[in-house]
């Protein structure tokens, strides 16, 4: 693997969280009212403290000031200190983050369990019970929104006994499902994309076929457009889990995010904006990894 | 092909239904949204009967109410709260009723002993209107740039992608948690589902910018279009006349999948609480209470506002070409 190819897509990767981080602090610096506009109404909070307060938060700063002080907070790995806890931001968020990633982890990983066993056998039995079944099923759940999953499932557990708050199982069960009609589709229209390709047809001409056909010719040309996948399926996951959580109790970055918000609580807001995106976008460059490493023809021009 | 069809007629019947019936919310719902009734509180679907206690059968039916012995028969175009047609004209009428004290909650009340029925249909006023005019500012604002972007190409070009890039970089709901987050948090209904739209128009635009850019890319360089600027014609001539219907195509596609999930933006929005708020409903502040355990524990018709979002999603997903993957 090239290293400049890497290099080139890192810096990338940078230059977005740059500019995510600059647009959220262009955003939060127009939006009326900040975290001590409550205590204004404490009368136990007199002017000079609010003022003190204020000073000691950096609250007074110009935009750029702001901005390059909590560049300075994330070279050193606090991310600006939070409002309402009065604690820097990375010690609320690192436990909350390894409990999304934990989630979205273990998400993926049997999303795509399923996802690839099921396509590809739907495909190879292409009009069969199995892929009629496959197709309805998808069909009809992928036009379920998350957040209404999510509901549905809440409903069933709490109505059979089963809910447990702080169990993993539900909120993983809702995002397998909410991740899986999407995946079991695509890899079943790659699958039968490469099965219709005429070097397809040649190799069975030539009397290959069973698992060699499979195995060496047929699954890895379909797992091509799946790598680009992957990425997209780890961006859904970030955006589901957090409704999952917030729905399910599960102590994640979203309910600190939503609960950041509803208090104004500025650098708070930043911390899970960024780190979703860092997700996002590690996601996807472990996409087009995969895929370099997959398909030799997008080496060339790199 | 003819199937294709059938799902398009099927899905585009059940949406005007749907929105016909949100539009006359106040006569199909028999009380206001906001009418609160401590006595009535979580009370599950009131039972249609025709039998009364004495086994007698009535031809019209009746309800009953625990606790009273009377019957209050159901009736057709009665007076009751007195609500506008869309803002505008009043009136009193309602497609159905019974007489006072007696009430009739076909879908249960929730915990203030509101009607539930009557909520679904107003809710359903603030969540399709938000999610029309979210996706109309996004589809436009999409399409200006990603017009702009594919035919003058340049720094314009560069501008518009980089920029679309930064906002589909992040989660789509952190995105849209993050702009909303710069609002403030309690303004009326109105103008906070207006603002909820502008929020989502706003960040919606990146992905019908980048599909209009490769369309015009394309459409630019035809051959008819060299000619007709060579006879002299203006960009902005070539921008409308030739490069703005082929996106047509792209348009619709877009227009049929941004609305539902704009329409389950203001849902999701409304639901964690940075929405409509009360007295206002929509259909996100409706799911709320399934959040508390306690409720849907005791109260399965809590769960029925769920079904109605997922209906819709469904329609929404009947006119879009989505089974073309199924090969």
């Amino acid at each position: 693997m090239s290293k400049r190819y890497l290099v080139r897509r890192l810096l990338h990767a940078l230059f977005l969280l740059a500019g995510i981080s600059l647009l959220s602090f262009v955003l939060l610096e127009l939006a009326p009212g900040d975290f001590l506009g409550e205590a204004k109404l404490n009368p136990q909070l007199g002017p000079q403290t609010l003022a003190a307060l204020r000073q000691q938060y950096g609250m007074n700063q110009s935009l750029p000031q702001k901005y390059v002080r909590w560049l300075g907070s994330v070279a050193d790995g606090s991310f600006g200190v939070s409002f309402a806890y009065n604690l820097p931001v990375s010690t609320l968020l690192w436990p909350r983050a390894r409990k999304t990633l934990q989630l979205t982890l273990a998400s993926l990983f049997l999303s795509w369990l399923i996802a690839l066993p099921l396509g590809v056998w739907s495909a190879a039995g292409r009009d069969g019970w199995l892929d009629r079944g496959v197709r309805a099923a998808t069909s009809a759940l992928v036009a379920l929104p998350d957040l209404v999953l999510a509901c549905l499932v809440l409903f069933v557990a709490v109505r059979m006994g089963w809910y447990r708050s702080g169990d993993a199982a539900l909120p993983v069960t809702v995002l397998v499902l909410a991740a899986l009609p999407a995946l079991v589709r695509h890899v079943r229209s790659a699958v039968l994309d490469v099965s219709g390709q005429p070097y397809i047809r040649a190799a069975r001409s030539h009397g290959i076929s069973g698992a060699r056909l499979w195995f060496r010719w047929l699954l890895p040309a379909a797992a091509n457009p799946l790598a680009s996948l992957f990425g997209l399926s780890v961006a859904g996951l970030i955006s589901s889990s957090l409704l999952v959580e917030t729905i399910l109790g599960w102590p994640g970055l979203g309910p600190l995010f939503l609960e950041a918000i509803a208090a104004r609580d500025f650098y708070l807001v930043i911390g899970p904006v960024m780190l979703s995106a860092a997700f996002l976008i590690a996601g996807v460059l472990l996409g087009d990894l995969l895929l370099y490493a997959l398909d030799p023809r997008i080496r060339v021009d790199t | 092909m003819k199937q294709l069809l059938l799902r398009w007629r099927l899905g585009i019947s059940s949406l005007i239904c749907l929105h016909v019936a949100v539009l006359a919310a106040g006569f199909l719902g028999p009380y206001d949204p906001t009418d609160q009734n401590r006595a009535s509180a979580l009370q599950p679907p009131t039972r249609i009967r025709f039998i009364d206690d004495q086994r007698k059968f009535h031809a019209r039916p009746f309800v009953t109410s625990p606790g009273d012995a009377r019957r209050y028969p159901l009736r057709f175009i009665v007076a009751g709260s007195k609500y506008r047609w869309l803002g505008g004209p009043s009136s009193r009428i309602h497609l159905f009723g019974v007489d006072e004290p007696g009430r009739i909650f076909l879908l249960g009340t929730d915990e203030f002993g509101r009607d539930q029925l009557s909520r679904m249909l107003w809710g359903g006023q603030v969540s399709l209107a938000t999610g029309w005019l979210a996706a109309l500012l996004a589809l436009s604002l999409g399409l200006s740039l990603g017009l702009v972007a594919g035919f003058f190409g340049g720094w314009r070009e560069a501008l518009v992608m980089r920029g679309a890039e930064l906002f589909l970089a992040l989660p789509w709901l952190y995105l849209l948690l993050a702009v909303r987050a710069f609002l403030p948090l309690s303004l009326s209904p109105w103008t906070t589902a207006l603002a909820i739209a502008l929020v989502i128009g706003f960040i919606g635009w990146a992905r019908p910018a980048r599909l209009v850019r490769g369309v015009v890319l394309s459409a630019k360089e035809r051959d008819y279009v060299y000619a007709s600027r060579g006879f002299g014609a203006s960009s902005w001539h070539l921008i409308a006349k030739h490069c703005l219907p082929e996106t047509y195509g792209v348009m619709a596609t877009q227009a049929a999948l941004l609305v539902p999930q704009f329409i389950l933006a203001e849902v999701t929005l409304s639901f964690v609480g940075l929405g409509v708020g009360d007295p206002a409903v929509s259909w996100g502040s409706l799911l709320a209470p399934i959040r508390q355990i306690a409720i849907i524990g005791s109260s399965w018709w809590m769960i029925l506002p769920a079904l109605l979002v997922i209906w819709t999603a469904w329609c929404f997903s009947l006119l879009g070409d989505n089974e073309s993957i199924d090969g």
